[in-house]
């Protein structure tokens, strides 16, 4: 029983992923893309945990945690991209 | 694995699933970028926070395995999203996308 409810939610994600694509190929301004983007991210960790249940392995467990701070720290870099200009700025500018 | 298990593990994947769909639906079909990212940065923490719950409480069930690192998870994506969906939320302000055109409300207009 619960291999059917896995695979039905790992489809469930599968077809969120397509939509978030397609806002991310359509998306109108840069934004829209990186909300697309930092949604794929977190939709990404739900897939990883449902296929460690699938495979029956608690080996993917850490990869859970690290795509986590990786899509996180990618977001708050594209966010202060787009506010000043540069990812890294050096106090002694202004 | 006991049935009443499986079926509180079954809740929670459906659960999280539905969400994280709900979430892309909401990112598809709503008008404008605050709008979509306040679809996104909700209802997908919930559902992987769900999704999370529902694989701790498998492998400690299945398993007896308490893994603190889903927890750490759960704990990081809870802080974590809703900083990540207002950092966007402002860039996109502050770089001049226009709100939907039947907005009513604007409170930030002012305050440049």
């Amino acid at each position: 029983m619960i291999e059917t409810i896995l695979q039905i939610s790992l489809l469930l994600l599968a077809i969120a992923m397509i939509g978030l694509i397609y806002r991310l190929i359509k998306g109108p301004t840069v934004p829209d893309r990186v909300v697309a983007l930092d949604a794929m991210g977190v939709n990404l960790v739900s897939m990883t945990a449902v296929l460690s249940m699938l495979l029956d392995t608690s080996n993917y467990l850490d990869i859970i945690l690290l795509i986590g701070i990786l899509a996180f720290i990618g977001t708050v870099a594209f966010a202060k991209f787009l506010e000043k200009g540069e990812v890294i700025e050096y106090d002694r500018d202004q | 694995m006991t049935v009443i298990s499986e079926i509180v593990i079954a809740l929670f994947l459906l659960t999280g699933a539905f969400l994280s769909l709900v979430a892309a639906f909401g990112v598809i079909r709503l008008p404008d970028v605050y709008t979509r990212n306040h679809a996104a940065s909700k209802s997908a923490t919930l559902g992987v926070m769900c999704i999370l719950l529902a694989t701790f409480l498998y492998f400690l069930v299945k398993d007896g395995l308490f893994s603190s690192r889903l927890l750490l998870g759960i704990a990081f994506f809870f802080i974590t999203a809703p900083v990540a969906g207002h950092l966007i939320s402002r860039a996109a302000y502050n770089s001049g996308v226009k709100m939907w055109d039947q907005s009513v409300r604007d409170d930030l207009k002012d305050k440049k």
